[in-house]
């Protein structure tokens, strides 16, 4: 039986999250009442024209520069013909030969090209018509037509469904870091169309590929290219071939259908939009788009394993969250050397989101970056030890404030060896009460020990440093 | 003055009058719409209502003087037709960006005036709403596709009224009807809102009884619009013609576009001007435009081909009539809306400029013709570093009578042979009367370079003194 | 001259119902245009000249993105042939999603 690897490809079209549509300056809606966000232009009205948002050049622009796709001297805008009631105008007005981005990467997966275009309205199946007994009907609301988008066209560099999965998570938190889209699945911001193929393992000439429509979650685009993949490998097993067409993926049923209708194939006739100039972006439009740029998370990890001294995974975590890594970095910057970096990073993934929910933003709790900065910093003094510091988060979570006041309020500070004589004369009060056990240490049993220092942690409310307390308790005993 | 002779006024006399305060700008609102109600040449499609005029601001520079507008341009609340049967008493919600600069200039809308079909064809018979006829000879065309502006104006139904010029529509029918027809150039005045023919083409423009009218009715129509993403406006404000001689002016006659084809008459009386153009003190000289007789072939392409898709929005879906024979199910509402709506003219670009643009022939039809356009506009760029301006007969035939190019496309589409190569290029070009061949008029075009539309007013003024054409001959009683 | 099969296609694609006689009619009348037409293709000095799309040298007509009043929806819907819940009813397409979605 023949060993095959898949060959996957992705295609997504990714609503930009500018305050006007594509072309016109309806705002972009937000699940109003149906065609109250729409103007002559985006209705497609007799006489309208389209004028190109800057915005969404902008961000068409930081996409590039992001992904380090070449810019086009003069990118065009083109007609893309065909009839579709969602369609206004029987074209819609998107980039052809001439994208603004050509090439580039994300992680491995190389980028064909990045093209900005309008989106269609949406169309409501309301079952049968009022007019015609028996035919079915649909209304169109025009409210999200012409909403700007990026549509990006990768190379066929993906291997797996779980590596697509993974790669487009990764462009999800790219693009949410960029600020250029709200890159929600659920809701349509990002959609996401998967080229498939499979070929014999070890061979290079690429197999025919399917084209499978409209993943609208990442769960059903790991689950859909597998069902392909499946499909497409059975056929080759069965002496079939696959043939090219494109596919609807039905997450309910797992079944794969071919989308192609009667109709002929289709030919959009593409010819330059006569309605718009070309887009050159100047140096000045590039420069802005540079400086609106923020840190993008691959580069964010980078910088926190290096400078921080994060793991691979925490430095992940807090690169791809934006609002933990903005946190930590208040944190360290507030902690001043007193306070290791990974520490703070531990206490904030470790004790601090555990306390807070693991989605919470911790800007929005009631500890600030200074406080669990100083708080790290005590524990690294050994001012207080780290179950004590525990319960200095716990007050600072529940109602805030400074951790060196919870400290002297609450009677926390540690009792080290150097704690007036505190510590010795419990310690030597725990031996005198339990003389079996010290019987039994004598005897032999040295893990008996742990049974003396219950009673001591407890007297000592968790502030005694555990090392010290076996420290003393074996000098006491001449251990 | 006595009401019956107010229409004899140009729009520039009336203006210094009702400034002057010797004319009442309603009095002449009231006679102007009375003969537009009473009008017998279906010029218009739709009439303001009797009462009270549309307010004007007293010191507005065209001061209330009335404007009619080809049908295409969208007038809020007001029947926006473009001669087709697919936007009966289409009523858009917005109005065109050169409309409101004519209004806030002071110009109010008299009326909207008969077109061919989404603006195609050259003789206004492809009109859902009946031909126009042209006032000098009720049994012939106005030309077209603006025939309605431009018979209106011609009859003195109107002071004055805007068309657009695809590849000849405001010149060919201003030419036909013995009126002064502007192109601007491209870019000049704003499309927004002007329901599109062919995109790269398109262009507003004024019908006027004399030069200095269209000058005037061009400086109020100019404007870079944000709506518009190809409009630019003019580099400089536009100035009022007054040039009585053409001494300096280098003429340049193209070869190609004023001989072969051109009808006897309409050639004498070009050879005609063009020695009055001598007497005045100009230089006039063959030139070559080598592309130029390509231009009807590569206009016969990329027109078509933009239409085909500027078109695609009279679906049924969002506005206009819906073929009841299409109703139940989507393939034949489009099919059966788009064949009912749409007359044999449209429906024959729309196929002509589908298959330009189909899969495998793009290159060869498209891509071909954008590259003679530009073929084209170098030629023109070569003979305007020699010459000020290209003259040319504009329309190679006198008015034709109404259907004797109806059942033949190709020779209807011969008529914009001179005016195409000037639209291809996106430069001015004015059409002036020129003169009857056979009783009836005919035209002489003046091209410049792009922008100069200042300075071809200023030589078409020098040249109409010249001529002296009578344009009341053909008013309306 | 073009088929009766090339002209039904090319209607096809243009959402165009044809009659018998029509797609007779226009099978003649578009070859004639054609024939013209294609004189553009004796020209022989066409390569590596620029095609033209726009005649203004214009680039980057762009927007401010600043949103402005959407229109009222009774005026969206005042002109549509079959208005119904907020909206414009047409016959359904049936099975197949739009096909750039
Ligand atoms: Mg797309
Ligand atoms: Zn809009």
């Amino acid at each position: 039986m023949t060993d095959y690897e898949p060959v996957i490809g992705l295609e997504i079209h990714v609503q930009l999250a500018t305050r006007t549509k594509m072309f016109c300056s309806c705002a972009l809606s937000f699940g109003e009442e149906p065609n109250t966000r729409t103007c002559p232009v985006c209705l497609g009205l007799p006489g309208s024209l389209p004028v190109v948002n800057a915005q969404a050049i902008q961000y068409g622009l930081m996409m590039a520069l992001a992904f380090g796709s070449e810019i086009n001297e003069r990118a065009v805008f083109a007609r893309k013909n065909y009839f579709y009631p969602d369609l206004p105008k029987g074209y819609q007005i998107s980039q052809y030969d001439r994208p603004l981005c050509e090439g580039g990467a994300l992680g491995d997966v190389r980028l064909t090209r990045i093209h900005l275009e309008e989106d269609a309205a949406k169309l409501v199946h309301v079952g049968e018509s009022g007019r015609i007994h028996g035919s079915d009907a649909s209304v169109v609301d025009f409210n999200r037509g012409g909403t700007p988008l990026a549509e990006m066209v990768t190379e066929p560099d993906l291997r797996s469904a779980e590596q697509a999965r993974d790669w487009l998570n990764l462009l999800r938190v790219t693009l949410r870091q960029l600020g250029v889209s709200d890159v929600n699945m659920e809701e349509g911001s990002l959609r996401c169309d998967a080229n498939v193929s499979v070929r014999p393992r070890g061979t290079t000439e690429l197999g025919t590929k399917t084209e499978l429509k409209n993943m609208n979650s990442f769960r059903f685009l790991e689950r859909g290219i597998n069902a392909e993949i499946a499909r497409q490998v059975a056929l080759l097993e069965a002496g079939d071939t696959v043939v090219q067409e494109t596919l609807h993926f039905d997450p309910r049923t797992e079944r794969i259908s071919s989308l192609r209708s009667k109709e002929e194939a289709h030919d959009y006739r593409y010819f330059p939009e006569p309605d718009l100039v070309p887009v050159a972006p100047t140096p000045e439009m590039i420069e802005s788009a540079r400086d609106a740029l923020p840190e993008l998370p691959a580069a964010r990890a980078a910088r926190y394993e290096a400078a921080f001294g994060l793991s691979e995974d925490d430095a992940r975590l807090f690169a791809f969250r934006r609002e933990l890594g903005d946190w930590l970095e208040a944190a360290v910057a507030e902690g001043e050397g007193a306070a290791e970096p990974r520490a703070i990073a531990n206490w904030t993934r470790g004790e601090l989101i555990s306390r807070i929910g693991a989605d919470a933003d911790p800007a929005d709790s009631l500890v600030t970056p200074a406080a669990l900065a100083r708080l790290v910093a005590l524990v690294q003094a050994r001012t207080v030890n780290a179950g004590a510091a525990k319960q200095v988060l716990d007050v600072l979570v529940a109602e805030g404030g400074e951790p060196e006041a919870i400290v002297e309020r609450e009677g926390l500070a540690a009792l080290g060896d150097d704690g007036g004589g505190e510590l010795s004369a419990i310690v030597d009060r725990a031996i005198a009460e339990n003389p079996d056990v010290v019987e039994r240490i004598r005897g032999g049993n040295a893990k008996a020990i742990g049974a003396l220092m219950g009673p001591v942690m407890r007297e000592t409310k968790g502030r005694a440093d555990g090392g010290e307390v076996q420290r003393l308790l074996r000098e006491k005993l001449g251990l | 003055m006595s009401t019956a002779a107010l229409h004899h006024l140009t729009a520039t006399e009336a203006i210094a009058r009702i400034h002057a305060g010797e004319l009442d700008a309603a009095e002449l609102w009231h006679a102007y719409r009375a003969r537009a109600a009473a009008e017998d040449l279906n010029a218009f499609t739709w009439v303001a209502p009797e009462g009270e005029p549309p307010a004007v601001a007293a010191d507005a520079p065209l001061a209330g003087v009335p404007v009619a507008i080809k049908d295409l341009f969208c007038t809020k609340g007001i029947p926006s037709q473009a001669g087709s049967k697919i936007l009966e008493d289409y009523r858009p919600p917005y109005t065109a960006t050169a409309v409101e600069n004519l209004e806030r200039a002071g110009a109010p809308v008299l009326g909207k005036t008969n077109q061919d079909e989404f603006a195609m064809g050259s003789s206004t018979e492809h009109s859902a709403y009946g031909p126009t006829l042209n006032p000098w000879d009720r049994t012939r065309v106005p030309g077209g596709s603006s025939g309605g502006s431009a018979a209106a104006v011609a009859a003195g139904i109107v002071p004055w009224s805007i068309g657009t010029d695809t590849g000849g529509s405001i010149r060919q029918p201003a030419a036909l009807c013995g009126i002064v027809g502007l192109k601007p150039t491209y870019g000049a005045v704003s499309r927004y809102g002007m329901i599109a023919f062919a995109s790269s083409l398109d262009q507003a423009g004024p019908f006027t009884r004399d030069v200095a009218d269209a000058a005037l009715l061009f400086s109020a129509l100019t404007s870079k619009d944000k709506c518009d993403s190809t409009s630019l406006g003019l580099p400089e404000p536009v100035r009022m013609p007054t040039a009585t001689d053409l001494r300096g002016i280098r003429l340049g006659v193209p070869e190609e576009l004023s001989g072969e084809g051109i009808d006897a008459g309409v050639l004498a009386a070009f050879q005609q001007s063009l020695d009055l153009a001598r007497d005045l003190g100009a230089t006039v000289e063959t030139i070559r435009l080598p592309h130029a007789p390509h231009g009807l072939a590569a206009y016969y392409i990329l027109a078509p081909a933009e239409c085909s898709s500027n078109l695609a929005r009279y679906d049924g879906v969002r506005f206009g009539a819906r073929a009841a024979e299409g109703a139940e199910d989507l393939l034949s509402m489009y099919t059966q809306t788009r064949a009912h709506g749409f007359g044999a003219e449209v429906k024959r670009r729309i196929m002509l400029g589908t298959y330009a643009l189909s899969s495998g022939y793009y290159d060869a039809y498209y891509g071909r013709a954008q590259k003679v356009r530009t073929k084209i506009a170098d030629d023109f760029r070569t003979a305007f570093a020699s010459f000020d301006f290209v003259v040319t007969p504009t329309s190679p035939t006198t008015a034709f009578e109404l259907g004797a190019k109806l059942d033949d496309p190709l020779a209807m589409y011969l008529n914009d042979f001179c005016a195409v190569p000037m639209s291809l290029a996106g430069i001015p070009a004015v059409s002036i009367p020129n003169g009857l061949a056979d009783g009836l008029p005919t035209g002489l075009q003046i091209a410049g370079p792009a922008f100069s539309e200042s300075r071809i007013l200023d030589a078409a003024h020098a040249l109409e003194q010249a001529i002296g054409f009578d344009t009341t001959r053909a008013f309306s009683a | 001259m073009l088929s009766r099969d090339q002209v039904l296609h090319v209607a096809r694609l243009a959402r165009l119902e044809l009659s018998e006689p029509e797609v007779e009619r226009m099978a003649g009348e578009l070859s004639k245009v054609l024939d013209h037409v294609e004189t553009i293709a004796q020209l022989g000095d066409l390569d590596g000249v620029e095609p033209t799309t726009h005649v203004v040298d214009v680039e980057n007509a762009l927007r401010a993105d600043v949103p402005r009043p959407s229109l009222p929806r009774d005026v969206v819907l005042a002109a549509a042939p079959d208005a119904a819940s907020g909206g414009f009813r047409v016959p359904s397409p049936g099975a197949g999603a739009n096909p750039t979605e």
